[in-house]
């Protein structure tokens, strides 16, 4: 089908007067901070923050629920495929490249957005969020600040609409509540309060709880564990927080749950893709090429995550004579003793599970390996050729940057909603990693009832060919589905289930009943 | 090296050759004049919705037929030789084959109405005609109604279809409810009530008598049968079901009735010629089943069946217990055992329906034995594999309801409905007793 400039394609589709009447209101909220951003000066910054950001707000609960509000509740996907927004037509690209946009001017040009030196007041746009940043933290605002409140609207409002469309799903609407949660709480206002704590003697680095690494990889760069040692006993619970997050909690909680219980109801970046980035859920790639980059992407960034912040964590240790027990050798033989136990148990307990993913594991294993002997030969701040310093800025640019911002969220509407989740996110792959070896977690296919229509696959954010399995009867056991559990909601007849059950039996991959006598089944599975 | 000939690429032919390609060496080649690839046939109406576009329904991607050895061919075949085992093609082409699938599926029925042929009336049951809807019906402009004849499962998805893209539908139903000549009557109605819930006209107990042409041979009009009215269209969907598509076997030799006869082993009356799917008529039945069963599964099954005996491995085809499913609007159906519109004799129906209309099951059980005969679920997902493993293991429907619990298959946090069902139940037990 043709692409159509109208924002839903055919006429059918065509925007309702009420939502015509939103998207009016949004783009004044919207045109109200362009104004400013070109430094329209504001008399009265806080009404016209205000006015703005309820405008934008109201316009995106209004047109989403009136898009669904006549609508026998249900999967309404109607028109998805024909939406030149939802279909990679003009206005996916317009958009892609607004955003795109937005995100280089805020991570490389802020002076654009109104940031000046420190001892001078904001300009532009920042100047304009400065009353709501003094209301809650008590500092003027940043550029991270006005982006931590579009963030924060985007993930809450569009929320809503989520929620209202899925409004007969509870699974649905209690995991987009708890999004919304942990980003309005956890990722937004508690830091800003955190931050009313600081004083001359008593200064805590901004600390989104639920951030964590190597997802936050700079949660262990130097200003930060000094910050948090010098803080005292607050301090010092956060570092060991932040610690216990990735070796103790998010084990645990994977092994229950599945890596749903971040990927989908804790994590921002999630947030987001869940709920400003649903209506481009269907733009993931599914093609079987596409997993073999993904693979092979994914894992090469958890290696350059692991190098990066061993090296920057070796590089401000001491050595022996400092007296403390924490020295750079002992760290890097803890490092390498706790790669190895991961290896050799996946390795003694998983073999069966592990054969095909044998030889990314241990390229990546060797990798960090060498890089640790590297690092010890050279003593010092080199690590091969490059700085530690130029690793962490490259990390930073590269990852945080470029993969996690502008091509993660700024591509929305033409890679889909989860590109940065499947290809670059660190995190995501860790918890992948335990989710397909050692989890309770799986989607259970219901015996036969298959008719391999494709809603599954096509509304795969992950971009897992659920239906492959599905029509074999075999249960879904990927580490990449971060278990949003659109699959079974849109699947028509019934035959997914997002379900956490013994591991025994987890996956079936045999041929499993699709309607057959047992004999023959005997004989299809006897290959 | 022996070439098996498949034609036809829906499930049936295409499982066939999947499973003909894991079990040997065979050559095999796949005709189909209706598209390049497999394609997903139920999921027509997603196409249509624009909930997916005709990629998304290819459950195997390009690559996979070459890389498998399977070779498919685009072309309508227009004539079987067996006894030259030779196939001509629309375009005089002949190939000749060791082994012949036939899996050429269904088509739309037509009972002989007057206007039966004109533009504007048409079924839906292949990719044609989902591209034909698409010309005469792209939006509201152009068909400002449309009536759809057949109360069954293609019937209910075109409606559907049509009224998300606000075409307003009238929907013409013989029986005394929606599927009526399946449904038992408690069931059918809670579906007739979702139909009209999203605005469809439906006319229960209401035959068709004619179509009516404008001055350029497209429809305009239907004519009721009961009352003579008129009702002014520009589209007519003939969805009074399917029956086997096999005109081009008239002359062949092949043993037909309604369907291709077939034995046990899916042989036709040709030893090395088989027919599977919607278009084989099974000679002799399975339990409770159909001779023509125009069902998915099962001719998934039948394609697993007959690659067996073509490797060398004879096997009859021999089904499990009966499933299916389908959605209505909004509402799931599923299906597991026998469930008839009337309980026949010593058979009892029990019956629960929640209170928002959208959510009920029936169960059917012999009332001697209070043996567990098959139940329909409405609005509520069940576990396969455990009612499966209910009916061979023969329980009782005390049983069952007992252990609803472990059939359940909604979604996490949905809300349970299992004691309300067992409450009813016992209640009901009592009044009877």
């Amino acid at each position: 089908m043709a692409h159509n400039i109208s924002a839903t394609g055919d006429t059918t589709y065509t925007l309702s007067l009420q939502q015509k009447l939103a998207t009016l209101l949004g783009f004044t909220g919207l045109f109200i901070l362009l104004l400013a951003t070109f430094n329209v000066s504001f008399p009265n910054k806080t009404l016209w923050l205000t006015l703005s950001l309820s405008a934008i707000c109201v316009g995106i609960v209004w047109f989403g629920v009136n898009q669904y509000q006549n609508k026998i509740a249900g999967i309404k996907n109607d028109g998805i495929q024909f939406s030149s927004l939802t279909s990679r037509g003009i206005l996916a690209w317009m958009l892609g490249l607004f955003l795109t946009g937005f995100y280089i001017v805020l991570y490389f040009y802020p002076q654009y957005l109104g940031l000046t030196a420190e001892d001078q007041n904001n300009t532009g746009i920042i100047a304009l969020f400065d009353p709501l940043s003094y209301l809650l933290s008590g500092n003027p605002a940043s550029q991270w600040f006005v982006y931590g409140t579009f963030y924060t609207i985007a993930v809450v409002f569009f929320g809503i609409k989520f929620i209202y469309k899925y409004r007969h799903n509870h699974y649905q609407r209690l995991r987009t509540f708890s999004v919304m949660f942990f980003q309005l709480g956890f990722a937004f206002l508690i830091p800003e309060f955190m931050a009313r704590l600081n004083s001359e003697s008593f200064s805590l680095p901004y600390y989104d709880l639920k951030n964590i690494w190597p997802l936050n990889h700079y949660n262990f760069e130097q200003y930060r564990v000094d910050e948090f040692i010098s803080a005292g006993n607050i301090g010092i619970a956060l570092l060991i927080f932040g610690v216990a997050s990735i070796f103790i909690i998010t084990p645990i909680l994977t092994y229950k749950y599945g890596k749903r219980w971040y990927c989908s109801w804790v994590c921002g970046c999630g947030g987001l893709a869940e709920t400003a980035g649903d209506p481009f859920r269907h733009l993931s790639d599914k093609r079987l090429s596409a997993w073999k980059v993904e693979r092979w992407v994914v894992h090469s960034v958890v290696v350059f995550v692991v190098v990066m912040t061993t090296a920057v964590i070796y590089s401000y240790l001491g050595d022996a004579s400092k007296g403390y027990w924490l020295t750079r050798d002992t760290f890097l033989i803890g490092v390498a003793i706790l790669l190895t136990l991961v290896f050799a148990g996946v390795i003694v307990f998983k073999r069966n599970e592990f054969k095909k993913d044998a030889l990314y594991g241990a390229v990546g294993y060797l990798a960090i390996i060498l890089v640790l002997i590297g690092l010890h030969y050279f003593q010092g701040s080199q690590l091969f050729l490059f700085e530690t310093e130029t690793l962490r800025s490259t990390y930073g640019f590269l990852i945080g940057s470029i993969f996690a911002g502008v091509i993660g969220t700024g591509f929305y509407p033409i890679f889909g909603n989860r590109v940065w989740c499947r290809m670059g996110c660190p995190m995501a792959a860790i918890l992948g990693f335990q989710q397909r070896l050692f989890s309770k977690f799986r989607i259970t296919t219901n015996g036969g009832q298959c008719i391999s229509c494709g809603n599954c696959s096509t509304y795969c954010e992950m971009g897992i060919d659920v239906r492959a399995y599905a029509q074999k009867g075999e249960n879904i056991v990927r580490s990449s589905c971060v278990g949003c559990g659109i699959c079974a909601a849109v699947c028509p007849r019934g035959v997914l289930k997002l379900e956490n059950d013994s591991m025994k039996g987890r996956i079936n991959s045999n041929d499993v009943l699709l309607g057959n006598d047992v004999d023959l089944m005997k004989l299809v599975n006897e290959r | 090296m022996e070439h098996v000939i498949i034609i036809g690429n829906g499930i049936s032919g295409v499982t066939a050759a999947r499973h003909i390609r894991k079990l040997s060496d065979k050559k095999i080649t796949i005709i189909s004049g209706e598209t390049d690839y497999f394609f997903s046939r139920t999921a027509l109406m997603y196409i249509y919705m624009g909930h997916m576009n005709y990629e998304h329904t290819k459950p195997y991607e390009d690559w996979f037929w070459e890389k498998n050895r399977i070779k498919l061919k685009k072309a309508w075949v227009s004539k079987v030789s067996p006894n030259e085992n030779k196939i001509t093609l629309a375009t005089g082409e002949t190939m000749h084959y060791d082994k012949l699938i036939i899996a050429t599926g269904s088509k739309p029925n037509k009972f002989g109405w007057p206007g039966q042929d004109l533009k504007g009336v048409q079924g839906l049951y292949s990719k044609q005609d989902l591209d034909l809807l698409e010309e005469n019906a792209p939006n509201n402009k152009v068909c400002k109604r449309a009536v759809i004849v057949g109360g069954g499962l293609i019937g209910i998805e075109l409606a559907e279809m049509l009224s998300t893209r606000k075409i307003p539908v009238t929907f013409l139903v013989r029986e005394h409810n929606f599927w009526g000549n399946v449904l038992p009557e408690k069931d059918a109605k809670a579906i007739n009530n979702h139909i009209k819930e999203h605005h469809i006209d439906l006319r229960l107990n209401t035959n068709l008598k004619e179509m009516i042409a404008d001055k350029n041979g497209r429809v305009r009009a239907v004519v009721v049968e009961e009352t003579g009215e008129e009702i002014a269209c520009d589209l007519v969907g003939l969805t009074a079901g399917v029956s086997p598509n096999m005109d081009f076997l008239k002359d062949s030799g092949i043993d037909f009735g309604r369907g291709v006869k077939v034995n046990r082993f899916l042989e036709t009356n040709f030893k090395n010629i088989y027919a599977l799917g919607d278009c084989a008529e099974q000679q002799e039945t399975t339990g409770e089943r159909r001779p023509i069963e125009a069902v998915w599964y099962t001719g998934r099954m039948m394609g697993e069946v007959v690659a067996q005996t073509i490797c060398g491995n004879k096997t009859a085809y021999k089904p499990g217990h009966w499933f299916n499913s389908a959605k209505f609007f909004d509402i799931e159906y599923q299906t597991y055992g026998w469930v008839f519109p009337q309980p026949r004799d010593g058979e009892a129906h029990f019956h629960w329906l929640h209170e928002d209309g959208k959510k009920c099951i029936t169960i059917n059980y012999q009332i001697a034995s209070r043996k567990f005969v098959g139940i329909n679920t409405f609005g509520i997902r069940m576990r396969h594999e455990v009612f499966d493993r209910w009916l061979t293991e023969k329980h009782t429907v005390d049983e069952i309801i007992e252990n609803l619990e472990q059939a359940h298959f909604d979604p996490e946090f949905y809300k349970r409905y299992e004691k309300h069902i067992k409450e009813q139940f016992k209640n009901e037990l009592k009044i009877n007793a």
